[in-house]
């Protein structure tokens, strides 16, 4: 490796899908011992750009040159053997293997056909201790955290002597705590000339760990500085091309009478004796740590699981929930967390999708009246600037921003007094953020309320009006000025 | 609109492929064609009345076949109505023919023509008659035109593949809702057994046998084919209620199915059974098409309206799409699946009422293998196994392909045993087909 050129040199990369052009000739470079942050809103290009050198996708136009060396990528295989490693949001683990085993997966060290099990145990021992953690050897990886498994990921990586490692996403799943412990590890990869290119949403972390950004917009380079040339307002303003002015829009609040009242929700150890009361024209943000029981305390509300004990009202009237049908017709609606897996059906078109909670209201006797469905989605295409070709795009293929806005618009139109959003803005970029949080202002102007359960502490203390702070499975503590909270104060309550 | 063009072929790409076949299957089995009966019988007479004008002496020879007869009846009726003499008929083999023309030779009557089938005109007893006959005059032998016409694309062959492919393709309706939820329904075949056991038992023992009113009939079907929603209702509540993979609970309906079958038939066919029962079977009232064949039409019409344009039939999509989204989202996700299942076991029983009705009996063999040449005529129309996608008018037109498939290898004199080997590689090929243009 010659310490005179770039570790990794992109040039010129083109890459078009049937009616997008995701590449237009964008340019990337690396050194050794570097982290580069790549930015940019959701459907600028990022992704694409790390599947061509990852050889998930083959480039239509451009070179990639890898530690001087021009080299053809045209499977995951060939980027493997050039050092790359990338690390996505999903990690590429078999869940029943054991740690040791995922590790070693495809390149198993064997003697005479067997495989050699007490060397792999040891080399896997000893990359964990490179990066200084512990981890269960035989543990299948359906059992590992997901910190656990990220580090599994890493160890995979440099056991084939990867000189770049992607990560993309990397701190998305992972708790605080969590993410200061990876951010321990990169500065090690870093000394030993690893070169790292990390995503993230998160302009905080961006701060802290990158050495360089390079930002993308619409399939092109938009810019490239090193961090302490670069403030936040211009990272922002970089990747959504116009100023922001703010990142949370202001609006005046209307806090009405009481909506939903809950007491004495409780389900194992997730939710133990958790109370709280909702009112009209009022954001509630529900945080804490990940693993909290915030999702676990909606999803009891909404009947997505059986709750041991507790009682929910609605107006003042009890509510029998057994089921999410039964919530949705009192008027409940809740925005899941993981919008792959449990708000959208991919397959399916944005117009089914959306369909889905409001074919009770959009058919008669039976049959769905598809014209009235075609117009009531319009509205809300327009109404939420949803960008799909057209109603019949299957959800799988809109953006992580767009996908979003299909289940937003899906509860809308439901027309729900209620509205509980777990990680509403999770992996979304900065332009549909902010659209989201003014949807969300309008739908307390309008009365409705809203519970917001969210870990980004900046986007809680920046909309909510009132902060429940939650600690394995209780209430640690309540904040009812959120103007006036701080970050310190929530964090306090959350590891109390 | 050429949008919906390009969807219409993704959807139903398979129709294409069906065409092929047919087209195919004329072509390697276009032979001569000998017309008989009335069509053929008005050929020879406007031959005979345009060379000999309208008081000819004809003998007429056909054989003893249903259509040779109506030629003959029809020919001796219309020439004897223009003023023609039929001097005699002869229906059966050649040495019959030879004794009417000994007979008329010996009486020294003469005649003008013989009309004859194409088959009759190459008997050898006419080859030469001046010699043989020589009192009879020069009598000509009048044959009806042959014409060329694929066998594959005569229409009681394409009936007889409809009629072949009904019992299936309903089963298969049924099938492709429980695949479209992301399940498996293997309990079919033996259902179909099961409900024609049923059926037939209900006919022997209650409904007074052979001597079996029709409201008694219609009751015994009914009966039989409601106690297979019930085995499908328990299938259902067993994947809904302790989720247990669909793939298990209807294997173990199987067998307990067709042990209740063999069971209840005592190891035998029963066919205690009027004869008027296989008019669901055998029977065609409107416009020749067989009652079986009507029935599937318009249960397939019902089935994709349901799929396409109801509430439930969305939410069959949803609930295989993605169950945990669709749940949440508010489906009711266990009623729906509950549905799938009691169709798909009503439809088998409907299956094993037809098939009783066609074999005019009621047999624990019944649908042996069945589940698997459903399951085949599902997934070659398209319908994806993970669940989630798949059109009614696909498993329609899989169904047709593997019957097209079966009918032509059996005209092109394929034996059976190769003809599993092609049916299994063609399953294979369509599934890689319709593989290969989604990844596309």
């Amino acid at each position: 490796m010659s310490d005179a050129g770039p570790l990794l040199e992109m040039r010129g990369i083109v890459k078009s899908f049937p009616g997008v052009q995701a590449l237009r000739g964008v340019d990337l470079s690396l050194l050794a011992g570097e982290v580069l942050a790549l930015l940019g809103e959701n459907g600028a290009g990022k992704s694409t750009l790390m599947k061509v050198l990852g050889g998930a996708y083959h480039a239509d136009e451009g070179t990639v040159t890898i530690g001087g060396r021009q080299t053809a990528i045209h499977s995951p295989q060939d980027s493997r053997s050039a050092g790359v490693a990338v690390i996505y949001q999903e990690f590429n683990l078999v869940p029943g293997l054991t740690a040791v085993e995922n590790i070693f997966l495809g390149q198993e060290v064997t003697r005479a056909g067997f495989v050699a099990q007490k060397q792999e145990r040891k080399r896997a021992a000893a990359l964990f201790k490179r990066l200084g953690v512990e981890i269960d050897l035989d543990a299948p990886c359906r059992r590992l955290t997901t910190a656990q498994r990220q580090l599994v990921e890493i160890a995979k990586a440099l056991a084939f002597d990867a000189r770049i490692i992607v990560m993309d996403e990397p701190s998305a799943a992972l708790t605080s705590h969590e993410v200061e412990r990876l951010f321990e590890i990169i500065p090690d990869l870093k000394s030993q000339g690893i070169g790292i290119i990390y995503i993230s949403h998160r302009l905080d972390e961006i701060f802290t760990i990158a050495d360089r950004v390079t930002v993308l917009r619409d399939g092109k380079n938009v810019g490239e500085r090193p961090i302490s040339q670069i403030a936040r307002n211009e990272m922002i303003e970089l990747m959504v091309g116009r100023e922001l002015k703010d990142e949370f829009p202001a609006r005046s609040r209307r806090i009405g009478a009481p909506r939903l009242q809950v007491s004495g929700l409780r389900r194992g150890r997730a939710v133990r004796d958790v109370s709280f009361v909702v009112r009209r024209g009022e954001i509630l943000a529900l945080t804490g740590l990940v693993g909290a029981g915030r999702t676990e305390t909606v999803r009891l509300i909404f009947g997505a699981d059986p709750r041991e004990a507790g009682e929910i009202r609605l107006d003042g009237i009890v509510l029998d929930i057994r089921s999410p049908q039964d919530a949705i017709a009192a008027g409940i609606g809740l925005l899941t967390e993981d919008r792959k897996l449990q708000g959208l059906v991919l397959g399916h078109s944005a117009r089914e999708n959306f369909g889905l909670p409001n074919l009770t209201w959009l058919s008669r006797r039976g049959f769905v009246q598809l014209g009235s469905e075609r117009e009531h989605f319009a509205r809300f295409v327009d109404q939420l600037r949803i960008k799909a070709p057209n109603q019949e795009q299957r959800a799988g293929n809109l953006s992580g921003g767009n996908q979003q806005k299909v289940v937003l618009a899906k509860w809308l139109a439901r027309n729900c007094d209620v509205l509980m959003f777990d990680e509403p803005t999770r992996g979304i970029d900065v332009g549909a953020k902010y659209e989201i949080y003014l949807l969300m202002n309008e739908l307390v102007l309008a009365g409705k309320s809203i519970v917001m359960i969210s870990s980004e502490l900046p986007e809680v203390l920046g909309m909510a009006d009132r902060i429940l702070v939650m600690h394995k499975g209780r209430v640690t503590g309540e904040i009812a000025d959120a103007r006036r909270a701080t970050q310190e104060q929530i964090m306090q309550l959350a590891v109390a | 609109m050429k949008h919906s063009l390009s969807r219409f072929l993704s959807d139903y790409g398979m129709i294409f492929v069906l065409l092929l076949l047919c087209a195919f299957f004329s072509v390697v089995t276009n032979s001569e064609q000998s017309p008989t009966g009335e069509a053929a019988a008005k050929q020879v007479i406007s031959a005979i009345q345009e060379q000999f004008g309208k008081t000819p002496r004809v003998l007429v020879a056909a054989s003893d076949r249903p259509g040779d007869t109506a030629f003959a009846a029809s020919i001796d009726r219309e020439l004897t109505a223009s003023g023609a003499h039929v001097v005699a008929i002869v229906k059966g083999e050649p040495k019959d023919a030879r004794e009417a023309l000994v007979k008329i030779n010996a009486a020294g009557g003469k005649l003008d023509a013989i009309a004859c089938t194409q088959a009759t005109g190459a008997w050898l007893v006419f080859s030469d008659l001046k010699t043989d006959f020589p009192a009879l005059g020069e009598p000509r032998i009048v044959t009806p035109r042959g014409y060329r016409w694929p066998n594959f694309l005569k229409p009681d062959n394409l009936l007889n593949i409809a009629n072949q492919i009904a019992v299936i393709a309903i089963v298969a309706i049924g099938m492709t809702m429980v695949i479209v939820t992301g399940g498996i329904d293997l309990s079919v075949g033996s259902l179909l057994a099961l409900s024609a056991v049923l059926a037939a038992r209900f006919i022997r023992d209650f409904a007074g046998g052979v001597n079996a009113t029709t409201s008694g009939m219609l009751l015994a079907c009914v009966a039989a084919i409601v106690l297979c929603g019930v085995v499908g209702a328990f299938s259902g509540a067993m994947i809904t209620q302790f989720s247990i993979p669909p793939f298990i609970v209807t294997l173990a309906m199987m067998l307990v199915g067709s042990g209740v079958a063999y069971i209840l038939a005592e190891g035998q066919s029963i066919y205690q059974i009027p004869d008027s029962f296989v008019w669901l079977g055998r029977g065609a009232d409107f416009i020749s098409l067989p009652n079986a064949v009507v029935l599937m039409f318009i249960l397939y019409a019902l089935a994709h309206i349901l799929m396409s344009r109801m509430k439930l039939g969305r939410y069959l999509y949803a609930v295989g799409g993605n169950g945990e989204a669709a749940r949440l989202s508010g489906v009711p996700v266990k009623p729906v699946l509950m549905f799938a299942y009691i169709a798909s076991a009503l439809l088998a029983g409907l299956g094993g009422v037809i098939m009783a009705s066609q074999l005019k009996s009621g047999s624990a063999t019944y649908g042996n293998m069945y589940e698997l040449y459903v399951i085949a005529a599902v997934v070659v129309g398209g319908t994806s196994l993970s669940g989630g996608e798949g059109k009614m008018l696909g498993t329609l037109t899989g169904a047709f392909t593997i019957a097209v498939i079966q009918n032509g290898m059996n005209l092109t004199n394929v034996e059976s045993y190769t003809q599993k080997v092609v049916l299994g590689l063609v399953i294979l090929g369509a599934v890689l087909v319709d593989k290969l243009r989604h990844a596309r």
